[in-house]
């Protein structure tokens, strides 16, 4: 592998996993816990944030010479707004279904810190491929968390997974992880389970394990 | 299906909290839950700005219905929403500056805080009239302050506590977010 490619890799990779935007950083909470009742509506989340996440990162990162410092927030609020707004009709005009299970949250993505964090924290500095390829890496990161909750609430509070009955007549579904306060005990526990992991990889390890894996 | 303005108020307050029955506005629920003296100016500074916001967004909707310009009610709405965040950053900066130091971060985070872009989203999709608007944005911001003040109240308990070293944190944060959840689940109904 030359270095540019592992270089390209390692961006990708970030947002993925050593820098989740669910799990390590805990960004964009609320349509986190809000859409994830079933495995279907974390995935098509996801994947709306994904999109106006790279192109907005895109465009940004295009315009970052342009950009007087002063009013970037501004431009980059109304860039993100636009891909936003895009979407919204996409989604109205593929599904109407879908549109009516995600509610006021596909337009609630404007405010989703991720996308602001990643348009200035990442975008503004960086050439547009490298900022794709970031901004990329972060919704894939998203959707992974989104998944991994979606699919863990479905499962107890429905028995469902991706609308498939998965247990016998037998059981009872755990109704309360499909209400609101399902949404902060599954996080919770996965956070839970994170850090368990990383306390358990120090004690194997007595030597800084992040940092020197990619390299 | 006309609601009373009480039984709005009741709702956006208790039944369905913006907070921990809708997941608005987490992120300064999180990040700022951690002490009493910041949490209430905080819900009291995002009420003000979701009553300002509420209202120009009702008048802004008026207009853009007017020319049928539906498409760039987002974009105006965000607009208008930074625009009172500035306002109460100036207001609060000349009258309380030890405050305006004390919320730090989160004062411009407020721009970004779903709750406030999410009031005057609901209040377009659900076709309230100015005095409905006007008492669901109260309504909300009052409950979002109730929550953060809740839960500012419970983690300033638990500093003293003996928590196990693998929960600190945000988990230990999301667990508690649960159970205050939990309880306002009791409320459903209330508002009829």
């Amino acid at each position: 592998m030359n270095p540019s490619t592992a270089n390209t890799w390692d961006e990708f990779m970030e947002g993925v996993w050593r820098q989740n935007p669910v799990f390590v950083m805990v960004l964009g909470m609320c349509p986190t816990l809000a859409v994830t009742v079933s495995a279907i509506n974390a995935i098509s989340m996801g994947v709306a944030t994904l999109f106006v996440l790279v192109c907005s990162c895109g465009l940004v990162s295009l315009m970052r010479k342009l950009t007087p410092k002063e009013v970037r927030i501004a431009v980059y609020i109304v860039i993100i707004a636009t891909f936003v707004t895009a979407v919204d009709y996409a989604i109205q005009a593929i599904s109407l279904a879908l549109y009516d299970a995600l509610g006021a949250f596909i337009q609630l993505i404007v405010v989703n810190c991720i996308i602001l964090g990643r348009a200035e924290a990442h975008a503004a500095k960086n050439p547009p491929m490298s900022a794709m390829i970031n901004a990329t890496g972060m919704g894939v990161g998203f959707t992974i968390g989104l998944l991994a909750l979606g699919v863990v609430r479905e499962i107890l509070g429905a028995g469902t997974l991706f609308g498939i009955t998965l247990f016998g007549a037998g059981f009872q579904p755990w109704v309360i992880m499909v209400l609101p306060p399902g949404g902060f005990f599954v996080l919770g526990a996965w956070l839970l389970f994170f850090a368990w992991l990383e306390r358990r990889k120090l004690r194997r390890a007595a030597q800084p394990t992040e940092a020197g894996q990619h390299v | 299906m006309s609601e009373s303005a009480f039984q709005i108020f009741v709702n956006a307050l208790l039944a369905n909290n913006f907070v921990l029955a809708m997941f608005l506005g987490l992120c300064p629920f999180l990040g700022v839950s951690g002490k009493l003296d910041t949490a209430f100016p905080m819900g009291v500074a995002t009420t003000f700005v979701m009553l300002v916001a509420s209202l120009c967004a009702y008048g802004l909707n008026l207009l853009l219905t007017a020319f049928h310009l539906e498409f760039l009610r987002l974009i105006s709405y965000i607009v208008i929403i930074a625009s009172s965040v500035q306002l109460v950053e100036m207001v609060l900066k000349k009258y309380s500056p030890a405050l305006f130091r004390a919320l730090g971060i989160y004062l411009p985070l407020i721009t970004t805080n779903c709750a406030v872009l999410g009031v005057a989203l609901f209040q377009t999709a659900r076709e309230y009239d100015f005095v409905q608007s006007m008492v669901f944005s109260f309504g909300g911001g009052a409950g979002f302050t109730l929550a953060l003040v809740l839960m500012a109240s419970v983690r300033e308990r638990l500093t003293l506590s003996n928590v196990p070293d693998l929960a600190q944190g945000t988990a230990l944060s999301l667990m508690l977010a649960g159970i205050l959840s939990l309880s306002f689940m009791g409320f459903a109904g209330l508002g009829g």
